[in-house]
């Protein structure tokens, strides 16, 4: 285990809280998504927890997040409100993005969080530029890219594979692998379904951990940001994770069976570590109950907010497509 | 004020000096942009003289190397990106298209891209159907994006200068067969970049045109001249946002307007100015608008097909002619 970490009880139960936090948030959601408060898309990233709580923990302020449409939890994780979370996914104008994103379009600039990106791939160039631009101006900030396995096969992920390494770019890329993208598993998809090894074809330093397990995930992102440090090189991390529910809200789940994600479930990372802390006398039901009365305060207060929030005037459909500077557009 | 003479390729150089110079967080980043000296040669010399942090000999990988210059934009730098053509552009719309044009929209005008995307454009030297065409209209199309068409060497030398100023994303096409041609070159830009220009004053019909057609548009018009009708030349320049005040300023004083594009005609540039004459300047019209488009085939290799498929000053006069039938 890394040495810089201090992993005791206060901080595991704290990593629990976070994805209890998105856990019981996301169900909320799709509450709210069949009350048709929440409509387009609504990527869930349940039994993914524990890498977004993992990989945020170990982030300072000043390194950047680039992430994709299944970023709810990276988006909590990372600290961004859950009222601006769920008002932008009301459409609301105290949205994070003002309600022009939704569930797909996180963006907050005080975070340093890039968004949801809703093309599969599509971060990466984005996210190598972003740590260009930090090398270039002597930034000590790392750009951190979230995607999927599914992007592996995309064009964009080799073309910024190369360039972070040729040009020695300070990105941690972190694959969530979880076996599917949308329907089709990884074997269907990929020639080489070692993830990881991909990466050392780039030479890339690389290292798979166990998606399911925070500690794990932040022990290894702590090791990456270490050596991206001292070697002025991106590192690849794959997490080896499963999603507990459908690729998205339109989702009958043909591909796979009921028995995998019931085999998945019982190694979820919320029940890992709940069950770990309460093995080890660190936890009991009490504070299990504070804990969710404290999300289901939280979530509530949420939910007021989001409410609460103006619709854009209709009047100012077309503003922020061009900055207001300069002429811009006409009408 | 002093003027240059400048080949258009040494404008445009110019340019890109002036930024390099004015502005540490400006870099030129594209194939072949450095130890070659660039695939059209315009950023030749400088390798040597900015060296290898500002200007970056990428691999080919369009997608990625457009990406990494909107990363950077959003970082804080400020990069010109070339991509050698149009055609290869398509390998790059994604991030152009999806994320340099949404991102400032999607992140409700938190964050803004101030990325200056060039490419060599248009037909005329034998290249054939993957390096020839007039694409500018694909990304007029996009709210979100600026487009630039320096038609002139004071443009091609200043334009850059002015999309770099700007915060959003600005493409700039530059068309090949003006590359090698003499022309003066102005200190300092004739407008701002988002401003037609009438570059010949006239009363009896408009020519509205941009790029690569300024020229041929011009040639008309002296022709026309001589035949006693009198051609106003509008450049369009910016081809978004379009400046609809200007073509439609000299509408109203011709009564008739004949639009010149090297772009295919369905679907295209010409068929959006014709509509919007038609929507705002219907009554200023005498006769009906006409188009002179590129023919509706893939760019061909022998050159009496590729000139046959082009837009020509012959076809220009004679459309003026017509035009101005029963005046």
């Amino acid at each position: 285990m890394n040495q810089k970490l201090h992993i005791d009880r206060t901080h595991l139960i704290n990593q629990l809280k976070q994805m209890l936090r998105i856990r019981r948030f996301e169900e909320k959601c799709t509450q709210l998504y069949a009350e048709e408060k929440i409509r387009g898309f609504l990527h869930l990233y349940i039994g993914e927890e524990a890498i977004a709580v993992g990989v945020m923990s170990v982030l300072k302020p000043e390194d950047q997040i680039v992430a994709t449409y299944r970023e709810h939890g990276h988006a909590l994780a990372r600290g961004l409100s859950m009222g601006s979370i769920l008002a932008e996914m009301f459409g609301r104008t105290n949205g994070c993005s003002r309600g022009r994103g939704g569930s797909m379009h996180l963006f907050d600039k005080q975070m340093n969080f890039y968004g949801g990106n809703a093309i599969v791939a599509g971060g990466l160039p984005l996210a190598a530029g972003l740590a260009m631009a930090n090398k270039k101006q002597h930034r000590d900030a790392v750009t951190v890219c979230f995607f999927g396995e599914g992007a592996v096969a995309e064009g964009e992920f080799h073309e910024a594979m190369n360039l972070a390494v040729l040009w020695k770019l300070p990105v941690l890329f972190v694959c969530e692998n979880n076996g599917y993208a949308m329907g089709t598993a990884l074997s269907l998809s990929e020639s080489e379904t070692n993830i990881a090894k991909k990466a050392s074809g780039y030479g890339m330093a690389s290292s798979q951990v166990d998606g399911m397990n925070v500690v794990d995930v932040e022990s290894a992102t702590s090791t990456a940001l270490d050596l991206i440090k001292t070697t002025s090189q991106p590192y690849f991390l794959e997490c080896k994770t499963y999603r507990f529910r459908g690729h998205s809200s339109f989702d009958g789940q043909l591909y796979r069976e009921k028995e995998e994600i019931r085999q998945w479930e019982e190694k979820g990372p919320v029940i890992r570590l709940q069950n770990w802390l309460k093995e080890n006398n660190h936890f009991n039901e009490e504070d299990l109950d504070e804990l969710e009365s404290e999300i289901k305060a939280e979530i509530e207060a949420a939910i007021e907010f989001a409410e609460g929030g103006a619709w854009e005037d209709t009047a100012d459909l077309c503003k922020d497509v061009y900055s207001p500077t300069q002429q811009g557009e006409p009408g | 004020m002093n003027a240059q003479t400048l080949t258009y390729r040494e404008a445009l150089r110019a340019g890109i000096e002036q930024a390099l110079e004015d502005d540490e967080r400006v870099f030129l980043m594209g194939e072949d942009v450095g130890r070659y000296g660039g695939c059209y040669a315009v950023s030749k010399g400088l390798f040597d003289y900015y060296g290898e942090q500002r200007i970056i000999d990428t691999p080919l990988c369009e997608s990625g190397f457009v990406g990494v210059g909107i990363g950077a934009a959003l970082g804080g730098l400020r990069p010109i990106v070339e991509v050698m053509t149009v055609n290869f552009s398509l390998l790059a719309m994604d991030q152009i298209v999806n994320s340099a044009a949404t991102l400032r929209h999607m992140s409700g005008g938190q964050f803004n891209i101030p990325v200056v995307i060039r490419m060599a454009c248009g037909a005329g030297r034998q290249l054939a159907a993957q390096h020839s065409h007039s694409w500018e209209n694909f990304y007029a199309h996009i709210p979100g994006l600026k487009v630039l068409s320096p038609a002139t060497h004071t443009d091609a030398r200043h334009m850059l200068g002015q999309a770099l100023e700007d915060p959003d994303p600005v493409i700039i096409f530059e068309h090949v067969m003006l590359l090698n041609e003499n022309g003066e070159v102005s200190e300092s830009p004739e407008a701002d970049m988002e401003s037609a220009l009438v570059r010949r004053q006239g009363d009896d019909v408009t020519l509205i045109t941009y790029g690569g057609c300024l020229h041929k548009a011009l040639t008309a018009a002296n022709k026309l001249a001589e035949l006693n009708i009198s051609a106003e030349v509008v450049d369009l320049r910016c081809l978004r946002p379009l400046d609809t005040d200007t073509f439609l300023g000299s509408v109203e004083k011709t009564h008739r307007a004949i639009i010149i594009d090297e772009g295919w005609k369905t679907c295209g540039l010409a068929g959006e100015i014709s509509a919007i004459i038609m929507e705002q300047g219907f009554w200023f019209l005498d006769a009906p608008v006409k188009r002179l488009c590129t023919a509706e085939v893939p760019i061909p290799y022998p050159s009496h097909l590729e000139q046959a498929a082009l837009p020509q000053v012959k076809q220009i006069v004679e459309m003026a002619q017509a035009i101005m039938e029963g005046r």
